[in-house]
């Protein structure tokens, strides 16, 4: 119980912290800004706001009473590597603009944001200007290291798990069996190893629950922090989950062995002119359909949960004059409980799924085959003949 | 989104949906036939689910 | 999928992998590794400790087998002890009886011997006293007798009458 006090406290006071820095900060905020979300439109643009990235994190906005907007949440660093190098700055410097028009100059450039990304301007350039398809055409994009709302999350997603799991492992130093939070991980540290790795890899599991457990307690976190009101959206991320994917890809990559990549170039017990067809089709889906299907996955399943949610509390907005108030909010109300009951749900389902597929793929790779030739023309395939 | 891509995102549904109701219904029948081993045809029901399932969204994403 | 690729930002995958690398390094090293090193050395300890039990059921199951036969042979032997103890007694019992019986016959025996050899000392003896006794009267008869002739007669006419008779 103490680590886990611990770390609310920690987490608790980092909020508080960062709070004085923003609402300081953003008590100059600009009145371009829209007012509230009223409008079927608004609320579509807003969905799709939140599930991007973001570069300060923003709790909430009202009105006050001399009808000036005001914006709750604290500013988060900009790092990009524009053409005059490593540019940092406090997203505060874009007042909460995200159409392009407040453009912020640091580091001997001028840089812009649009839909949640930073454009370096072109020189020479005064005012950022769009073709017919809303692109712009005098700036391009950056690299973007910044530390966004996202990388915020998963910074503080892994402190909180080094403090779990580092204080259930200091746990066994004086005893056997945890105490406190330590019981709740611990079965769950098991669930991983005797449900997901030892299964599907059989008995060289061992080198590979680092990576399995690390995955697993990242993604399910993250999804679990997806459903708070503060609005993270990590796991949502296609980089996010492309990241992962290709970590999983590289693993059972280099871990392959000599049967799996014999299986993979030159099938064996097929007639040889169909052995380089089934070579393609092998590569593709071992460099592609593997990873893709894997970063896919969990990218939409958070990210459409996420627009369901958001759609279903929008109801109290978009059917006020339908329904009334009472109407529309008791309807909001009971959908969205229901739907983030089984997002709840799918936020572990969807860490065991990807878990459970790196660590099957990974023991494609590393399993020894001294049962006749059961091939995997592609994934489906191999996990039919791997539990028929 | 025009309405081909609309068109072809209701097609994937229609199999995506044909798909998982099959394997949800054996594995209904399995476990009913075979309680004992409900773990483990939960698990291959799962795993055969969630790569229908990245197949689905695969076509979502590429006909977006 | 123009979107999908719009939406990417390279950035953010960078500073994931980043992010991914260090905390998959860190946690194995100081989370993960002394947690499955515990866990295992645990399940070892349960399992170590039941594959005891098993043993000492075992051989507890061995030693009460041990002693329920140990108990039976003694119960066993201890009949044929009583046994054996009851036939000798039986035994020398009817042995005894035995004796008894032919010591007894004998003595009997001896006794009716000593009763018929003194009952024929007696007899003897009376035969010879009456012998003795008639012989006497017998002397002290004729004597009287002899002395008067007549007397003597009839004696020899009754004697020879009696032979007649006879």
């Amino acid at each position: 119980m103490r680590v886990f006090k611990r770390s609310i406290d920690l987490a608790a006071t980092l909020f508080i912290l960062l709070f004085s820095i923003g609402v300081s900060a953003n008590s100059s905020s600009d009145e371009k800004e829209e007012g509230p979300v009223n409008t079927q439109e608004e609320v579509e643009g807003y969905i799709l706001h939140h599930i991007k990235d973001s570069h300060d994190f923003h709790l909430f906005s009202y009105t006050n009473s001399e009808g000036e907007r005001k914006h709750v949440g604290f500013p988060l660093p900009v790092i990009v590597w524009s053409s005059e190098g490593l540019v940092s700055f406090m997203s505060s410097k874009f007042h909460h603009d995200d159409s392009g028009e407040h453009i912020v100059e640091a580091g001997g450039t001028r840089f812009v944001k649009l839909h949640s990304k930073i454009y370096e301007l072109e020189s020479g350039a005064e005012e950022i200007s769009f073709d017919e398809e809303h692109h712009p055409v005098n700036a391009h994009k950056v690299l973007d290291f910044s530390i966004t709302k996202s990388v915020f999350g998963m910074l503080l997603i892994g402190i909180l798990m080094l403090l779990w799991f580092g204080g259930l492992a200091r746990q066994y130093k004086s005893k056997q069996i945890p105490t406190g939070f330590g019981r709740i991980l611990e079965p769950l540290v098991i669930y991983v190893r005797d449900e997901i790795a030892k299964p599907n890899i059989g008995h060289k599991y061992r080198q590979f629950t680092g990576y399995l457990l690390t995955v697993f307690f990242f993604i399910w976190i993250l999804n679990l922090l997806g459903l708070t009101p503060f609005g993270f959206n990590v796991t949502g991320q296609i980089a996010v989950t492309a990241a992962l994917a290709i970590f999983t890809l590289v693993i059972y990559t280099f871990k392959g062995n000599k049967d799996y990549w014999e299986h993979m170039l030159w099938m064996p017990g097929v007639p040889v002119l169909i052995r380089p067809v089934l070579a393609v089709i092998e590569l593709a889906g071992a460099f592609l359909i593997k990873p893709f299907s894997l970063l896919v996955r969990l990218f939409a399943n958070i990210s459409a949960g996420h627009i369901v949610v958001m759609s279903l509390i929008a109801i109290l907005i978009t059917m006020k004059s339908e329904l009334t108030v009472f109407g529309s909010g008791l309807l909001s109300f009971v959908l969205s409980l229901f739907i983030t009951l089984i997002e709840l749900l799918v936020a572990f389902l969807q860490a065991y799924i990807f878990t459970m597929l790196s660590a099957l793929f990974i023991g494609m790779a590393v399993a020894e085959h001294d049962h006749g030739h059961d091939h995997e023309e592609d994934d489906a395939e191999g996990v039919r003949a791997d539990f028929i | 989104m025009t309405v081909p891509n609309l068109v072809g995102a209701g097609l994937i549904v229609i199999g995506a949906g044909i798909g998982l109701g099959k394997i949800g219904g054996s594995a209904m029948e399995g476990i009913a036939r075979q309680p004992e081993a409900t773990g483990k045809i939960q698990t291959a029901m799962i795993i055969i689910a969630a790569l229908l399932e990245g197949l689905a969204f695969g076509a979502l994403f590429l006909g977006k | 999928m123009e979107q999908l690729l719009n939406d990417f930002s390279p950035g953010l995958f960078v500073m994931q992998t980043l992010i991914m690398l260090v905390l998959i390094f860190i946690m194995a090293k100081y989370a993960w590794k002394p947690i499955m090193n515990s866990v295992e050395k645990r399940e070892e300890g349960i399992k170590d400790a039941l594959e005891a039990a098993e043993a000492a059921k075992k051989e507890m199951q061995n030693v009460t087998a041990d002693s329920e036969k140990l108990l039976r042979e003694a119960k066993v032997e201890r009949d044929a002890l009583l046994k054996e103890a009851r036939e000798i007694k039986e035994s020398i019992i009817s042995e005894a009886k035995e004796q008894a019986q032919v010591e007894g016959d004998k003595m009997i025996k001896q006794a009716q011997a000593t009763i018929e050899s003194e009952k024929k000392a007696a007899v003897a003896d009376i035969k010879a006293q009456v012998a003795n006794l008639s012989v006497e009267i017998a002397e002290k008869v004729i004597k009287e007798e002899l002395s008067d002739k007549g007397k003597q007669q009839k004696l020899v006419e009754d004697m020879l009458g009696d032979i007649k008779l006879n």
